[in-house]
């Protein structure tokens, strides 16, 4: 198995190195710079600017040097947040959106999984009926429309929790946003988890384990669940990758200092380093988790090998 | 028993220790204040954001401060005198001025930091602050050496500077963060790290102890400021509130005692339902559309009025900005220290009825009417309140049978084409002031001024009244020319004056001192919180 998730990891590089390569070319044929900002710098300032940033530079001696620093595992200076390179900015924000990401797949996972076995196991009834509507609701109210509603009650009118801030990473100024990035995803998995729960059920290998008698605990969890859950561990991949690396929406509403707020502000603002920064730290998870969800799918599916 | 005794007297001990501690803790007067961006750097040299010149504002202090009022107080200098032709300032150093480590701030100190913000290594983005000073220019331009620059200590205790040419602003010039000293030692000891927290010296009110980016600043007062007994803030916290709804719900919980911006499309909800606790007043900008005035018909002056003529500016104040900003009738926004009153539009005071039916007249003579109708682009920058002012005056234009597309792009594209001449008729600008001064926004539009120049306006007779208030010392003089510039503006209006921009503050009863400037400049050390 180590060769088989090291041969992954060595063929990913080309691909990371294409996606820097495309994403450095593509900010750059964007117009405007990071300089171009709506009060206008003069000429020499500009120049003194474009010196120091090397943006004076020709284009290929520019994407030159960026490789050699990446290599290093430098991702540059920020071009806007001039206190902090890219690498610091990540170090600081990382963290954090990996505290909340994490937090939201755990809860989605536990509720949403928990939600779809109900619903399958009482089909057609007011359980399910009711569990696949607030999944609908949860899939249909966007994030930007269901935080101020959640803060809105939470924060204001019943004072038990802040509006937001990420307080040093309290428990309590979690939680909103937390839910907020969770509901979605719960949504998601529980209707994944009851439509091939309900297959499962019905299947040949979970009659036949009926049949033999056995207690339905282990019928429902240990037969049933374990091939039920196949889609959802497929799913599992890119919203970890998107959830880890932070929710541009839920960071600003909320006020949590994590990474995704960069990927926007890194492109809005020409912060070109940022944006490369972010294109690489996405490219990683990407790769990352689509390598953790083959080794899970495996394990959980003895019919797939490492071959 | 004596050991009962003696446990219950220690508990007792330990309980009042505790509950002095707790109260002590309790007595520390911490302010939240939302501040509408991350600051991009807190180095005073390469600063340029008004967000955070906020923290900068508490953290140093220029030769010359403002007051809670916006007015010009003595600041690490106690005072100065200029020589008669205006060219030579002398300030005194305030004795007690000390950096936050102790040492004296001295005249060295300003020698140092001014040269630094000009050299082009510090790659300053706010370099031209200093071209007042002489040979200021030459050596931001690499054309000389940093030590050229008309700056010298005396003595320790006294700074001399010497300028170029009269500037009777200087004084306001050096209010601007940029302008702030940095402490000598700690940059050539830490280089670009001199400003992470605990290692920053400053000689402001207070100093940095914790900086997370998007998350908090926090400043701890500064015990060595020279004023620091009447300090009444000792944490000041800074949360960046770029959502500004969100703002608006931490602001109602309590978790905000101020911030700097109000959700526009709620104005008519806070207005109705925050009372006093929403302060907008004048503030030092204008919101302006500029016009292509090199390319046809728009370098017909009389299609230009006409335009301009038929916009509605109350309409665009109250209803599309909700009251948050003035009707604008002039380039330089009322209220500018070392002017009076602005040239206004000559038609400010004629119905809308009137000026509808001369904007109608002005068209037919320059060919434009039914048969013949003017069609023209206005590219704004992405913005639900600009999409919507652009909207508002295409629809004002319609009855003059104007025929107007809307084109948006984001900010960095938007300025990238106006500031690199790119093809466009008519594109929203904004322009806030740095320092109280008509010449900041005249200068928008000379001709050597191509950069800013978004319009392409020449006027041989504006650029001359420029050049001359640029070498006039006396301020009232300087102010009449200035005039006189700005009616040749209002006459041939290069660019559509369309709004004067107001502050929005949200403010809570509990914050004490909190003054309307038409600066928005709220120093946190002339603040105070009620308990």
């Amino acid at each position: 198995m180590l060769t088989y998730v090291a041969r992954r990891l060595v063929g990913a590089i080309p691909t990371v190195f294409f996606i820097v390569t495309v994403a450095f070319f593509l900010i750059r044929i964007a117009p405007g710079g990071p300089f171009n900002l709506e009060r206008p710098l003069p000429d020499q300032v500009m120049a003194n600017l474009n010196a120091v940033y090397h943006l004076d530079e020709p284009l290929l001696t520019q994407y030159g040097l960026y490789l050699v620093n990446l290599l290093q595992g430098n991702f540059g200076p920020s071009f806007v947040y001039r206190d902090f390179s890219v690498g610091q900015l990540f170090a600081n924000g990382l963290p954090m959106s990996i505290q909340l990401g994490g937090s939201a797949l755990l809860l989605a996972l536990l509720v949403g999984t928990a939600a779809g076995v109900l619903a399958a196991m009482r089909q057609n009834t007011t359980a399910d009926h009711t569990i696949m509507a607030g999944a609908m609701v949860g899939l249909t109210i966007p994030n930007f429309v269901m935080a101020p509603v959640l803060s809105l009650i939470f924060a204001i009118w019943l004072g038990w929790l802040p509006a937001g801030g990420w307080g040093d990473g309290a428990l309590i100024n979690k939680a909103l946003p937390v839910l907020t990035l969770a509901l979605p995803q719960i949504a998601i998995i529980a209707r994944l988890t009851r439509g091939s729960m309900l297959e499962a059920l019905r299947s040949n290998h979970v009659r036949t384990a009926r049949a033999y008698g056995l207690p339905a605990f282990n019928v429902v969890v240990v037969h049933a669940l374990r091939g039920a859950m196949l889609p959802v561990i497929s799913y599992l991949g890119p919203a970890a990758a998107a959830l880890l690396t932070g929710s541009v929406v839920i960071e600003t509403i909320f006020g949590i200092p994590g990474v995704g707020r960069y990927f926007v502000q890194g492109a809005l603002n020409r912060d070109y380093t940022l944006v490369m920064g972010t294109v690489v730290l996405i490219s990683v998870f990407v790769v990352l988790f689509n390598l953790i969800v083959d080794l899970l799918y495996a394990w959980v599916d003895p019919k797939v090998r490492f071959d | 028993m004596k050991g009962i005794r003696r446990t219950l007297i220690c508990s007792a001990l330990i309980a009042a220790a505790g509950i002095a501690a707790s109260w002590e803790a309790r007595a520390e007067v911490v302010y939240n204040r939302g501040n509408s961006a991350d600051p991009e750097t807190l180095d005073p040299h390469k600063t340029s954001t008004v967000y955070e010149a906020h923290i900068l504002r508490d953290l140093f202090e220029g030769l010359v401060a403002e007051d809670a009022a916006g007015e010009l107080i003595p600041g690490a200098a106690s005072s100065w005198t200029v020589s008669e032709d205006g060219l030579v300032y002398t300030f005194a150093l305030n004795p007690e001025g000390r950096w936050s480590n102790g040492e004296p701030v001295t005249a060295d100190d300003f020698v140092f930091s001014m040269r630094r913000l000009v050299d082009p290594a510090t790659a300053a983005q706010y370099a031209t602050m200093l071209y007042p000073i002489q040979n200021a220019e030459a050596v931001n331009t690499g054309g000389m050496p940093a030590d050229q620059l008309g700056v010298r200590a005396i003595d320790p205790a006294t700074l001399e500077v010497t300028l170029a040419e009269p500037t009777p602003f200087f004084l306001e010039l050096l209010t601007h963060q940029s302008a702030y000293p940095v402490n000598p030692a700690s940059v050539e000891e830490l280089g670009s790290d001199f400003i992470r927290p605990g290692q920053m010296v400053s000689n402001g009110a207070y100093t940095l102890t914790e900086f997370i980016p998007n998350d908090h600043i926090t400043l701890k007062k500064n015990p060595e400021f020279h004023d620091a007994a009447n300090v009444a803030i000792d944490t000041v916290n800074y949360f960046p509130t770029e959502d500004r709804s969100a703002a608006l719900r931490r602001f109602q919980s309590g978790e905000l005692l101020s911030n700097d911006d109000v959700p526009v499309e709620q104005i008519g909800w806070i207005r109705e339902n925050m009372g006093e606790q929403f302060i907008s007043c004048p503030y030092l900008g204008t919101y302006y559309f500029t016009v292509n005035t090199q390319k046809p018909p728009l370098d017909d002056v009389r299609v230009r009025r006409a335009l301009s003529m038929a916009i509605d500016r109350e309409f665009l104040a109250e209803e599309i900005w909700g009251g948050t900003m003035l009707p604008g009738y002039s380039l330089v926004p009322p209220g500018i220290n070392n002017y009076g009153e602005p040239a206004y539009l000559d038609y400010k005071d004629l119905s809308m009825f009137d000026r509808e039916e001369r904007a109608a007249e002005l068209l037919a003579e320059a060919g434009y009417g039914p048969d013949n109708p003017l069609r023209v682009e206005i590219r704004y920058n992405t913005s639900e309140n600009h999409r919507n002012t652009s909207t508002a005056i295409a629809s004002m234009w319609e009855p003059l049978g104007v025929q107007v597309s809307l084109v948006n792009s984001d900010t960095a594209t938007h300025y990238a084409l106006l500031r690199e001449r790119g093809d466009y008729d008519i594109a929203r600008a904004g322009w806030i002031g740095d320092y109280s001064d008509p010449q900041n926004f005249l200068n928008l539009l000379v001709s050597w001024n191509p950069r800013f120049n978004y319009a392409r306006w020449e006027n041989p007779r504006f650029d001359e009244l420029m050049r001359q208030s640029a070498k006039t010392a006396d301020l009232d003089e300087r102010a009449r020319l200035m005039q006189q510039a700005e009616a040749i503006v209002a006459e041939e209006e290069p660019y559509f004056d369309l709004l004067t921009y107001a502050s929005k503050n949200l403010v809570s009863p509990k914050l004490k001192g909190f003054v309307c400037n038409t600066l928005d400049h709220h120093p946190t050390r002339f603040l105070s919180i009620e308990p």
